[in-house]
């Protein structure tokens, strides 16, 4: 049914969809690169014109930039190690034959349902707390003094909650592609004198290798963007302030759109250089 | 090397009995073809002798040592799988030397190893190929290379041929039979199918429902089968099994008559048919012929051509010289 008609009937349906979803993302993109080019600061007068790149060299020679690269490069790389290992584990276990394994596995995905804010609020209240948390309680067990989380181990914390959220993801890529490796082939290995250790490093670890790429490339894309963790637990102090929420700060905080909307453009430019990889980790999924 | 002996062998899953207890001996040197319809228990046979899966009861050895409990690996024993089962992301060169390394073998004596394999199975030019790269029979054959450098005491196949196009499936079948010839170990091949069990076997275990049915060179079981469920399995095509009044008058409960045994005339003979279909190969003509009032089907064969056409009435004659008898348990009468 490829026919000339069919296909222009196809574009006249897909039209409006396109189209909304193009407004949707040019709108916003183009205000943002308008406004990087601006002095514009709405409460201290508003519009005051044409600046050229000065918002762009103001961001990265702020004093807060540097840090902020570090703790978006210790939130994503931390998350993203614990949750592939973890994962992979999880996984692994999963994938092994027990007496409820559905529901277990339905436990295992639950965290992925919880928002953002409700689990870091969670986190915050329940554990971390210094004086009623649960990890409080544990330490005072054992006679040791409870670390006060949010404050003395600040972008560990933001970490160990993020990376609670994203485990279910991981795992669950991980698992549907240790399902799909033939038994046979771990049959051959084991005949071939491999041990356990072996056969996963040789013919186990190999086979979720695009798996891997593919969890660590979503995942980075929005790990870079996490927010509401940061928003709800520490505000941004302690040295969790990451570029997102830098940005963030400078719109609302310092109410400095330009200087933000120069900030949006980096982090625009930084996600899309994922984007690429991503994309071509997945295509060469597909092709294969 | 190569000698593998079970004793009382027997495997459950869970309440179901796959292989009741069974003795087998498997003897230095021999090719031994396991067959049987789907189903049978072949392939777990084979399965427990490489120590994939546990036996429930009863002994193994292994050129006189009991390998009952010893893993996989260490039973010097090499597998071929029906999906062949290579390493996609390495290459062919790196899939054979992958025991090797896995057992510590030097550098050296490992590319001797592999440069032996790839020129004895023509392997030469894919060695820096991947698995996916190749056709089925070079898969099949890279699999057979990385069996063969291990030396093992015997080699383990498990429908190997069931994925290939008829074409190579007889082409792969000669190769195995000469790798045998050349190599003298011991081979113990799983099919279903019976053509390559008889072509290829120096000895055939029939089995059925985990039972052995008959041990035998393949010649004897074409030609005494101890039953009537080998009297129908090998054979192409399957012979003619009559049951009723007219095995009472050769004082059996069925017998059992091959094609090729039986003559056929358009004016005379012992029973009366119509045909059916007729397949003319060149060589040979196999007649399917109906109403014979012994079976559903009865099946000639006679060697050259005979012109017949569908719905002619034909004469057959069994050579009663050839003729098998079983009696009410299916055994044979001799």
């Amino acid at each position: 049914m490829a026919t000339r008609q069919s296909r222009s009937a196809a574009r006249l349906m897909m039209a409006p969809a396109v189209i909304l979803l193009l407004g949707w993302m040019l709108v916003p993109l183009i205000m943002t690169l308008l406004f990087s080019f601006k002095k514009y600061l709405p409460l201290r007068g508003g519009d005051l014109g044409w600046v050229g790149f000065d918002n762009y060299i103001r961001f990265v020679s702020s004093s807060a930039f540097w840090p902020s690269i570090y703790a978006t490069l210790v939130v994503v790389g931390g998350v993203l190690i614990i949750t592939v290992g973890f994962g992979i584990l999880l996984a692994i276990l999963l994938n092994q034959p027990m007496w409820g394994q559905g529901i277990v596995r339905i436990l295992v995905i639950a965290p992925f349902f919880v928002m953002p804010t409700v689990s870091a609020l969670v986190w915050k209240n329940m554990f971390m707390d210094p004086v009623n948390g649960l990890l409080a309680h544990l330490w005072k067990f054992f006679g040791a003094t409870p670390i006060e989380w949010l404050s003395q181990a600040s972008l560990q914390s933001i970490v160990m909650i993020v990376s609670w959220q994203w485990l279910p993801f991981a795992t669950l890529i991980l698992l549907t592609a240790i399902q799909s490796l033939d038994s046979e082939q771990l049959e051959a290995a084991e005949m071939d004198g491999a041990p356990p250790l072996k056969r996963f490093g040789y013919i186990t670890l190999p086979h979720l290798g695009r798996a891997i790429t593919v969890v660590v490339l979503i995942q980075t894309i929005f790990l870079l963007s996490v927010f509401a963790e940061i928003f709800v637990t520490t505000g941004g102090a302690f040295g969790t302030r990451t570029l997102t929420y830098l940005i963030y700060q400078r719109v609302l905080e310092s109410q400095n759109v330009g200087l933000g909307s120069a900030g949006g453009v980096y982090a625009i430019i930084l996600a899309n250089i994922v984007a690429i990889f991503l994309m071509r980790a997945v295509g060469k999924n597909l092709d294969a | 090397m190569g000698h593998i002996r079970l004793n009382q062998v027997s495997k459950s899953f869970g309440d179901v009995q796959v292989i009741p207890p069974l003795d087998l001996t498997i003897e230095d040197g021999e090719f031994t073809v396991f067959v049987g319809p789907s189903g049978c228990g072949k392939s777990t046979l084979l399965r427990l002798i490489a120590g994939l899966e546990d036996i429930t009861s009863g002994h193994i050895d292994i050129d006189g040592a009991d390998a009952t409990n010893v893993p996989p690996a260490k039973r010097g024993l090499a597998m071929v799988f029906q999906s062949y089962a290579l390493y996609p992301h390495m290459s062919v060169r790196k899939n054979i030397a992958f025991p090797m390394k896995m057992a510590g073998l030097p550098e050296a004596e490992q590319t001797r190893r592999i440069d032996n394999a790839a020129s004895a199975l023509n392997l030469t030019d894919y060695l820096d190929r991947r698995p996916g790269q190749l056709s089925g029979g070079q898969r099949q054959r890279v699999a057979i290379g990385r069996a063969i450098v291990r030396e093992p005491a015997a080699f383990l196949f498990d429908e190997p041929l069931s994925n290939l196009d008829a074409a190579l499936r007889v082409g792969m079948r000669l190769e195995i039979s000469e790798l045998h010839k050349r190599l003298k170990t011991t081979m113990v091949y799983v099919t279903h199918d019976q053509v390559e069990a008889m072509t290829m076997a120096d000895r055939i275990v029939v089995l059925r429902a985990g039972m052995i049915e008959q041990v035998g060179s393949p010649l004897e079981l074409y030609h005494t089968p101890r039953n009537a469920f080998v009297a129908g399995f090998i054979g192409s095509p399957k012979m003619n099994l009559i049951e009723g009044p007219e095995a009472q008058k050769h004082g059996a409960a069925i017998i059992g008559i091959r094609p090729e045994h039986t003559d056929v005339s358009k004016t005379e003979g012992l029973w009366k048919g119509v045909v059916g279909v007729a397949e003319h190969l060149g060589s040979d003509t196999f007649i399917h012929v109906h109403d014979t009032g012994l079976a559903d089907t009865f099946t000639v064969r006679i060697t050259g051509d005979i012109q017949v056409r569908h719905g002619d009435t034909i004469h057959l004659s069994p050579q009663m010289d050839k003729l098998h008898r079983f009696d009410a348990r299916g055994l044979r009468i001799d």
